[in-house]
């Protein structure tokens, strides 16, 4: 048993390191760190700079562009991102849907969409959940309907993360309304532009606006668009799903928020000391250090099991649920950290270039937003709770 | 023993709860939000007309002689409906400073219009540096002839853009942090010095930044003493506690009905998600922390105006440990058991959470209370 990274390894963490010191623009730096809004064009210009590296598919085989690291180079790239504030690739094409391509699209599609997906000339967003069907993902209803070269699209979906910019959306659709329900289901792959799509923004307790529904009137689809076989999108949706765990603990971006929170912590002043003084708040950030960093571990320990060619099961199930509790957390206790200055609403603090002068500090704006907003990853990705039933189906026998 | 309320007690009770029936949701909410003071001021003046600004106050001073029992029914209610008007900031807070401090020609000159909604006031007091420590205060009051001139900055002062008198805090004696040396001074909103900015607040309220920048008062601004008001800050806050404390309780019993309506409709796997147990228990536990908040707002308001001050202390910190994590637990959970629809900004679990997120960061959080409670419980012989 061994816990130190290779020199190999070690070597790979620095050059990974000195690449995002050298590239990483610092206005997304900026937003990043800052929790201010980030939009389209800034996702992208740092998904083109990994592109021209050649880093940003680090979960696709080579011959497709990917980068062929070891599960633990892999990680060491997420976690270095992290904590210097470089923003994820957008997970929709490159993680979810690129990956069901590569396995099961055909050569057309391979050719199309991969090298779009990379370049980023393709923004794709997830058509999954619907109104009706959110842990029931099965259930969904919206159909297509086989016409000649075509399928014709009806229904909705909804929580549809970066809809309002995406280019293509793929999408979970009823081909067969007569089958039990898991064995009607296509992968669909359909343009945004086509007529009939309309986008409606979904506006969250916290004001922001990342999410959507989407919904589908009469929209002609051409048939070359559906991956794999008819009613065969269940086996390809578990096959994406089971690929979104990867990185799920966001262990990275946890040890980032918990710098910032000791940062504020020794800023705020509590009786005339520092708040991290304040033996009750001290205590509370120390035992979340201590679940953070267990949770690194295991982490850790997934990812050396996957070394061995394992894919992530049902235990990845464990480090969503930490991960998520972590995170939120960590919102949590930079929110009450800012005690009565978590109140002002400052929405337009939040936006890139604002320069008047802030209510309270400059880091008070983003705190219960944040917090608010935060509430969902516990909610998305297959909630908490359908996460426990995995852990007890899957791995307990339960 | 008795925890019924009396004959005039119960129909308060009825009127508050028809009127915010009435009068509020979401939609409406919103549109009260929006008007330039970030409230009604059509509902401000029903409830002068209802007597509800001036139920706190002594008859001879314009009011109805109610006691905190009766704030916590108003504020059950409005908790109930998440009303945005001014009531804890001009009457509990505002008004029930000036009841307990002011000069008979000072009460008689101010509750009256506060009553009938002529007069609006805020507690400008809480500071930058101050966070809930209320003894914290830098803010400076220097003698100027026969009156007093303030300096300094009050920070989140609750409906502080909207409030016509402002009740500045500031320090005429003794060191930062010290009680003793604190004064309560009542200042024109538009007085010469005065710098008030407004905002909303992440719960939908209003507050204000407010600097005072070399203001003149006149020597019959000063609300009791000069150099010892703490006591009196002291008591007006803890019944603004037990007034939220109340306001909390009637927002975990919208948001558990909210959540058990959703459970019971919501279906997934062909069945109400109701019927899984794991989210059977998480409502029941929700049930739970809403009634023992229930019993500390209770006990809240029967100990604010205690003349043991440190029993009333004892039993208002008490109180708000447990609003602070009964609706912590009640306010997330709601959320989570609602799934996606709990994000929006349409939907009302969100719109409940956040104010009773706020109600814990508003002086003092469930630590603060929890250590202050400690002060007069545990304290060694």
């Amino acid at each position: 048993m061994e816990l130190a990274y290779t020199a190999e390894e070690q070597a790979f963490r620095e050059e990974v390191r000195s690449f995002i010191r050298d590239n990483l623009p610092a206005d997304i730096q900026d937003k990043m760190l800052n929790g201010k809004k980030m939009g389209r064009e800034d996702f992208l210009r740092w998904h083109r700079t990994l592109h021209k590296q050649g880093w940003v598919a680090p979960n696709w085989p080579e011959e497709h562009g990917g980068t062929g690291w070891t599960p633990v180079q892999r990680h060491i790239f997420e976690d270095e991102s992290a904590e210097a504030g470089a923003p994820p690739v957008i997970p929709f094409g490159v993680t979810m849907c690129g990956p069901v391509i590569i396995r099961f699209g055909n050569d057309w599609q391979k050719q199309f969409f991969l090298p779009k997906i990379l370049s980023a000339e393709h923004v794709w967003c997830q058509g999954f959940s619907e109104p009706g069907s959110g842990s029931d993902l099965a259930s969904l209803r919206t159909k297509a309907v086989r016409d000649g070269d075509h399928y014709i699209v009806n229904g909705q979906k909804t929580w549809t993360t970066s809809a309002q910019f995406a280019d293509w959306i793929f999408n979970l659709v009823r081909t067969d309304p007569g089958a039990k329900k898991q064995e009607g289901i296509s992968f669909l792959l359909i343009d945004m532009k086509t007529p009939g799509i309309t986008v409606r923004p979904i506006v969250t307790m916290d004001g922001g606006a990342e999410i959507n529904e989407v919904f589908f009137d009469n929209v002609k689809v051409p048939a070359k668009n559906l991956v794999g076989e008819e009613n065969k999108g269940w086996t390809y949706a578990k096959f994406l799903l089971g690929n979104e765990r990867t990185g799920i603990a966001r262990v990275g971006a946890s040890k980032r928020e918990l710098k910032q929170l000791k940062q504020i912590a020794s800023s705020e002043r509590d009786g005339g000391r520092p708040l991290i003084e304040n033996p009750r708040f001290r205590d509370k950030v120390a035992a979340l250090e201590v679940e953070l960093m267990a949770l690194e571990i295991t982490n850790l320990r997934m990812i050396a099991a996957m070394r061995g060619g394992k894919g992530p099961g049902p235990e990845s199930s464990i480090l969503k649920i930490k991960g998520s509790d972590i995170q939120q957390r960590l919102t949590e206790l930079a929110m009450e950290a800012l005690g009565p200055y978590a109140m002002p609403f400052q929405r337009e603090a939040l936006e890139a270039g604002w320069n008047e002068e802030p209510i309270g500090p400059d880091y008070a704006a983003v705190a219960a937003p944040h917090y608010f907003n935060y509430r969902k990853v516990s909610i998305y990705g297959g909630s908490n709770e359908i996460q426990r039933n995995v852990i007890s189906k899957m791995m307990l026998g339960l | 023993m008795d925890f019924d309320f009396t004959e005039e007690q119960r129909l308060l009770d009825e009127t508050v709860r028809r009127l915010v029936k009435d009068e509020y949701d979401i939609a409406k909410r919103k549109s009260y939000m929006a008007a330039p003071d970030g409230f009604s001021r059509k509902l401000w003046d029903r409830y002068a007309e209802l007597g509800l600004l001036g139920l706190p106050f002594a008859e001879s001073e314009g009011g109805f002689g109610g006691s905190a029992v009766e704030i916590m029914i108003v504020m059950e209610s409005f908790g109930r409906g998440l009303v945005v008007e001014p009531y804890l900031a001009s009457i509990v807070l505002g008004g029930g400073l000036v009841s307990l401090a002011g000069s008979a020609a000072q009460k008689q000159a101010i509750l009256p219009q506060v009553a009938a909604g002529k007069l609006l006031l805020a507690f400008a007091h809480g500071e930058r540096q101050s966070r809930y420590a209320l003894a914290d205060v830098e803010t400076t009051a220097t003698k100027d002839g026969s009156g007093w001139m303030l300096s300094g900055h009050k920070g989140v002062v609750l409906n502080g853009d909207s409030a016509d008198q402002l009740i500045v805090s500031a320090r005429s004696a003794g060191g930062s942090r010290e009680r003793n040396g604190i004064g309560l001074f009542l200042v024109d909103a538009k007085a010469k010095g005065v710098g008030v900015r407004g905002y909303p607040t992440v719960d939908g309220l209003r507050a204000a930044e407010v600097t005072l920048d070399g203001v003149r008062v006149g020597g019959d601004a000063v609300l009791g003493v000069a150099d010892g008001a703490y006591p009196v800050i002291e008591h007006a806050v803890d019944r603004a506690l037990a007034a939220l404390a109340a306001e909390a309780v009637g927002i975990m019993e919208t948001l558990n009905a909210a959540t058990l309506d959703y459970l019971k409709t919501r279906k997934q796997f062909g069945v109400p998600i109701g019927s899984f147990q794991a989210l059977q228990h998480r409502m029941a536990d929700m049930v739970v922390e809403h009634e023992q908040s229930k019993s500390m707002a209770v006990l809240a308001a029967l100990s604010a105006d205690l003349a043991d001050a440190a029993e009333r202390r004892r039993v208002i910190s008490a109180a708000k440990v447990q609003i602070g994590r009964s609706g912590r637990f009640v306010g997330q959970q709601s959320i989570q058991l609602h799934g996606g629809i709990g994000m929006t900004d349409e939907y009302l679990a969100g719109h409940y959470f956040k104010r009773l997120t706020m109600i814990d960061q508003s002086f003092g959080d469930a630590d603060h209370h929890l250590d202050r409670f400690a002060e007069v419980t545990l304290s060694a012989g």
